[in-house]
């Protein structure tokens, strides 16, 4: 009896799941193999290897990379020192810093657009500081930085979930032992935050890699993501479905190949990731 | 008390959920001759004069809008939703016509008809060759839009756009179609062309260009000229005269090589369910003073002859963006629709400019 109630508990997920991931992939699937007649076609799946897009998918890996690694750099730190707070402190400067994530993203990035625009907020204040301005605006530089700006969060949190749960204990044990603090942060420290490392890597590496928004809002349509190309592919005049469905096929891949080689570094740490 | 109180609220919700959905099915034929359903563009009709037709006629308006004819023409195509009336640019309204997606429009019923005035007819005749399909809208041209404070000249030609003084100063349309027109016709050729060769030589000048460019956009083009982001940008008339509202120092030119002009139809797509509707509200959009309305809304250059005459010369100098002299339309020319292999052709050349 209790089983049946558990497993009609599970009916809206199940229907949820096959409704909104099960069904689009399966047409994705279908599409990215079939051309406009609906005849068999690999072109789709191989068009990736057409430098126009092969070109915006690298552009995407170089710029996630940059992202996710400016990521780790500033939200490593910063957790480490939000783990040291007394819980009932820390829970409300990690508010702090998840704030931000409850406005829209969009209007987010429409703030960065008016911060770094030539004559923006950022330009005004060196101009009054006596400093030459900079012209960040559609660069890849400010995509980079809008992109980090909004995953920042899905970085910090598991880090920080990790850290806190490293007993004091050990830390304790290994002051006694006379261990300095930079050899606590490298051999205790960081080894045992690493499945929540890894899961930010992965909550910040996979959204960004198929990134597009910021890119045309901070980038003024100058850098072409991948994510861009499949936009247009399904968005444009020239709608071809098909080659959208078999570049996000191809993108697919390339991320489950990066989780494979997430899980294998992280079975080797005999850890398991939090998301 | 508050459990029965509960259960009630539970019925009384669940028999109106039902009442819709009866009602959903029986009279949908009838709900549908009540009603028509409007595809525009985005803010491109005074709301006021919905709610004013629905006073007149009775006819309820649901009113839908998009931001590019692409996304129309998927969204149309998708049949989601039925459309009554479509409000489109030239070369979709002509894609959509060689399509046979368009019925025929009465204009014999139509008491205001006559307040279009011929030129525009003219003009339409690019894309509906007879005139039997479209009701002009709206119209304009594509020009340089540019600050007088930071150019030395008037930008009067497109050569201007390629002068690396204005680096990092020059905001293009982010649209294959609309990009292609300087290179084209400083080339000496029609912005229609389909010929890979001439279009492979703009693509190069753009690929040129593309180091001076500052941004390719559509819809922030006019906020960033009005911001002084740019010097130059190539834009609508429409948006153009809307900049020059906003900050004086902008100013619009049609270069003088020649350049693009548009006209946003109206017509009636084949699948929609209230014909006569349509074509009541066709006519009540032509109609002087809703026009006149709609004009002062949108503040487009209007075909609307009733409207125009109304307008005092002095307003008309003054806004050339608006009210073009006649040189500027003899040297323009419309785009029509060129297929699905130059569209594809078009579309790769762009990718190709994309990842330069």
């Amino acid at each position: 009896m209790k089983k049946l109630g558990s497993r009609l508990l599970a009916g809206p997920y199940i229907i949820w799941i096959v409704l909104f991931t099960v069904i689009p992939l399966c047409l994705i699937v279908y599409n990215a193999f079939t051309n406009s007649d609906g005849s068999f076609t690999l072109g789709n799946v191989l068009a990736v290897t057409d430098y126009v897009n092969a070109k915006p998918l690298f552009l995407s890996l170089n710029m996630s990379l940059i992202v996710t690694l400016v990521c780790f750099l500033l939200s490593f730190p910063l957790a480490l020192v939000l783990s040291r707070y007394s819980s009932n402190k820390n829970s409300i400067i990690v508010m702090i810093f998840i704030l931000p994530m409850w406005m829209n993203f969009m209007l987010r990035t429409l703030a960065w657009r008016l911060i770094l625009l030539n004559n923006g907020f950022l330009n005004k204040g060196l101009g009054i500081l006596g400093f030459n301005p900079v012209y960040l605006m559609n660069t890849k530089a400010a995509v980079i930085l809008g992109t980090a700006y909004d995953y920042f969060p899905f970085m910090l949190l598991p880090i920080y979930n990790a850290l806190v749960k490293i007993d004091k204990d050990i830390i304790n044990a290994a002051k006694d032992l006379g261990a300095t603090g930079f050899i606590i942060l490298k051999r205790i420290m960081l080894p045992l935050s690493l499945p929540g490392i890894a899961s930010g890597i992965i909550m910040v590496f996979v959204p960004s890699m198929s990134e597009f928004v910021i890119a045309d809002m901070l980038g003024g349509n100058k850098v072409y993501l991948i994510g861009n190309v499949i936009e247009q592919a399904f968005n444009s005049g020239y709608a071809d479905v098909h080659l959208g469905s078999g570049l996000s096929l191809s993108l697919m891949f390339l991320i489950i190949i990066s989780m494979v080689i997430y899980k294998f570094f992280d079975k080797g740490e005999g850890g398991h990731g939090l998301w | 008390m508050y459990k029965t109180a509960l259960k009630f609220k539970a019925i009384s919700v669940l028999t109106a959920i039902s009442l819709v959905l009866a009602s959903c099915g029986k009279n949908k034929e009838e709900k549908a001759k009540k009603q028509i359903v409007v595809f525009n563009y985005g803010d491109y009709i005074d709301r006021d004069v919905l709610g004013q037709f629905e006073e007149e006629t009775g006819i309820k308006v649901v009113y839908e809008e998009f931001l590019t004819p692409e996304a129309m023409y998927t969204k149309y195509k998708s049949g989601t939703v039925q459309y009554d009336l479509i409000c489109c640019s030239d070369y979709m309204a002509d894609k959509m016509i060689k399509e046979k997606e368009v019925k025929e429009i009465d204009y014999s019923s139509m008491e205001h008809i006559g307040n279009i005035g011929d030129t525009y007819w003219q003009v339409s005749k690019s894309f509906d060759k007879e005139n039997k399909y479209t009701i002009p809208y709206f119209w304009g041209t594509v020009g340089i839009l540019y600050n007088t404070t930071m150019v030395d000249k008037v930008p009067a030609s497109w050569n201007d756009l390629w002068d690396s003084k204005y680096k990092n100063n020059i905001i293009m349309q982010n649209s294959v179609r609309d990009s292609f027109i300087p290179p084209l016709v400083l080339d000496g050729c029609s912005i229609n062309t389909t010929d890979e060769n001439s279009l492979r030589k703009a693509l190069e000048a753009l690929k040129k260009q593309k180091n001076l460019v500052q941004s390719y956009l559509v819809d922030e083009v006019r906020d960033d000229m009005v911001n002084e982001q740019a010097a130059m940008a190539v834009i609508y008339s429409g948006e153009a005269s809307l900049a020059t509202e906003y900050n004086e120092d902008l100013a619009y030119v049609v270069p003088e090589e020649g350049s693009n002009v548009w006209m946003d139809s109206w017509l009636v797509p084949a699948n929609g369910r209230n014909y006569n509707g349509a074509i009541k509200f066709l006519d009540f959009l032509c109609r002087a003073d809703i026009a006149e309305k709609n004009f002062e809304y949108v503040y487009y250059s209007t075909p609307n002859k009733a409207v125009l005459d109304n307008i005092d010369e002095e307003e008309k100098e003054e806004d050339t963006a608006i009210f073009p002299g006649d040189d500027v339309l003899k040297r323009c020319e419309m785009f029509t629709y060129l297929g699905p292999e130059a569209e594809e052709l078009y579309n790769r050349l762009w990718k190709e400019l994309k990842v330069y």
